[in-house]
């Protein structure tokens, strides 16, 4: 028979007993990136898998999240009479959240997705087992290069997104409606702050490198060893990974104000 | 980390006996299992869930020798495997391999029972990214301390021992099924284990491949005198190679040599094997 209070207490123990597994995982990668042998030639291959194959989609995503902040800045500005401040407002609103928030969520959805449906693959066709059984710990040769290129990849990619929406705000506040190049400019260096907006946005594509590296490789190898398995574990990475984002950002904004 | 999690009873347990200094006591094998077993399951029950695949199961794989493990499909063979090489705990009981208990044991500290071990798995479960001679390399790079060439000249000569020595910069998905096999075989044996551990070596060969494969199994058991233990469903290969059969039969189980078995007064016993002996061969 259907009890609510059962389910709600079964779910309530299963993400407890999630939460659990994932900090014993997470020591566990952390040990592995701590104790040799140093991977470097599976960190550079990671680093290019998640990192530089996302390179298009962050460039192209950068600029059009900047034209449209542009476009939108302007019109809103212009009523105001203040659209030399265009600079300033693309400028912060890309450095302080945009530029970490969508790049965490474009990459978990493009690398965090691949990194688990890759993980999940290998545990169902035995491959971390076979590992196991050479006395190979596959946290240490799998996991960790995963892992830590996502710690690497999000904090770079959020930079070249940064820069590539100013250059789509430039191209639609300058270019298309005719702003002040020195204006849009001016105001952007006099708004931005480097400890506090660079710092901050750095700090927030930091915990979500961190956020969606163990996520992603976690979900991945708890997978059931199943196609349903990996499936529903790559599923549940772009849910858990994006609704982690945007939780984590809000918190990370009241507690600090970045 | 999912053995830590799935395994934390028996961890505790581990733990525990070393924090009171009682660790020599559990890892000392029963005092009933023969010494002359080089693997042995002393009283272990197994459930995956509320499935129980088997209770109180004891038995033991002779130093050395050929041991086939038989069954029908759901009856555990597979379980059995993945018991002795660590990769499941048992509920209860002991599994002990080469005269240490397994089941209580850290990952790191399994990590050292594995060095005994080679395990051809069915799928093969080489990784599908790297080629078959860097397949056969990794472990060697991991865990020994040859140099590259010396690395190079004992990949191509196992490769070579098994018959597919011109594989070597082939991928695994490009592989057929016999050669696949022969490959995670030679994967299997390049450390030099002292127990080889082959979950289905036959499944889904042509009759050919696995004479060759079985050739192949009794070639390495007599020359290395490396203890073999097979998972098969396979009855006439089993007759053909096996020193001893453990024939797992839902509640219970039953061992013995492949002919005492088969002709002996266990009537469930002999009807599978004589059963067995009458399919096709290479069917599965």
């Amino acid at each position: 028979m259907f009890n609510p209070i059962a389910l709600v207490g079964y779910k309530s123990l299963t993400f407890v007993q999630h939460l659990g597994r994932m900090a014993v995982f997470s020591a566990d990668v952390g040990r592995c990136i701590v104790m040799p042998p140093v991977r470097v030639g599976a960190f550079w291959r990671e680093l290019h898998k998640l990192g530089v194959l996302s390179l298009i989609i962050i460039g192209v995503c950068g600029v059009a999240v900047g034209m449209v902040v542009g476009l939108q800045g302007y019109h809103t500005l212009s009523r105001f009479g203040a659209d030399r401040s265009l600079g300033a407002l693309v400028g912060l609103s890309l450095i302080r959240e945009l530029g970490p928030v969508v790049t965490a969520l474009l990459l978990t959805g493009r690398a965090g997705s691949a990194a688990t449906a890759e993980i999940g693959t290998m545990v169902a066709t035995e491959q971390l087992d076979g590992l196991r059984m050479q006395s190979i710990d596959p946290v240490h040769f799998v996991i960790m290069p995963k892992a830590l290129a996502m710690f690497a990849v999000v904090p770079l990619l959020t930079c070249i997104f940064i820069v590539c929406g100013m250059l789509g705000g430039y191209i639609v506040g300058i270019g298309f409606m005719g702003g002040d190049p020195g204006s849009y400019m001016s105001s952007l260096r006099s708004s931005v702050d480097f400890h506090t907006d660079v710092g901050g946005g750095l700090i927030k594509s930091v915990v979500f490198g961190v956020l969606l590296g163990l996520i992603a490789t976690y979900r991945g190898y708890t997978s059931k060893p199943t196609s349903e398995g990996v499936s529903s574990a790559t599923t549940s990475t772009v849910v858990i990974g994006s609704v982690s984002v945007l939780l984590f950002d809000y918190i990370i904004t009241a507690l600090w104000g970045v | 980390m999912q053995t830590l999690v799935n395994n934390g009873p028996v961890m505790l347990k581990g733990l525990f006996s070393r924090l009171t200094g009682s660790a020599d006591e559990i890892r000392r094998p029963h005092a009933r299992l023969d010494k002359t077993m080089h693997v042995a399951l002393d009283h272990v029950s197994m459930s995956y869930g509320e499935r129980k695949v088997f209770e109180n199961l004891s038995c033991g794989f002779p130093r050395g020798r050929i041991s086939v493990i038989l069954g029908g499909s759901g009856s555990g063979k597979s379980t059995v495997l993945r018991l002795i090489g660590g990769l499941i705990s048992p509920q209860t009981g002991s599994v002990i391999v080469d005269g240490q208990d397994v089941t209580g044991l850290s990952e790191r500290g399994l990590y050292n029972v594995r060095k005994k071990l080679g395990m051809l798995f069915q799928g093969g479960a080489l990784l599908d990214s790297y080629n078959v001679f860097e397949n056969l390399a990794l472990p060697l790079q991991e865990q020994s301390r040859m140099s590259r060439s010396e690395i190079a000249q004992e990949v191509h000569a196992t490769l070579k021992a098994v018959g597919v020595e011109d594989v070597a910069e082939l991928l695994p998905g490009q592989l057929s099924g016999g050669m696949l096999r022969r490959v995670a075989l030679a994967r299997a044996i390049i450390r030099k284990p002292t127990i080889l551990l082959c979950d289905e070596p036959f499944s889904g060969l042509d009759p050919v491949s696995i004479k060759r494969i079985e050739a192949l199994l009794m070639a390495i058991n007599q020359k290395h005198t490396i203890t073999l233990i097979v998972v098969s469903h396979h009855v006439p290969s089993t007759m053909r190679m096996a020193d001893r059969v453990l024939l797992l039969l839902g509640k219970r189980a039953v061992e013995g040599r492949p002919e005492e078995l088969r002709r002996g007064p266990d009537k469930e016993a002999a009807e599978f094997l004589n059963d067995g002996m009458e399919q096709p061969a290479g069917r599965e």
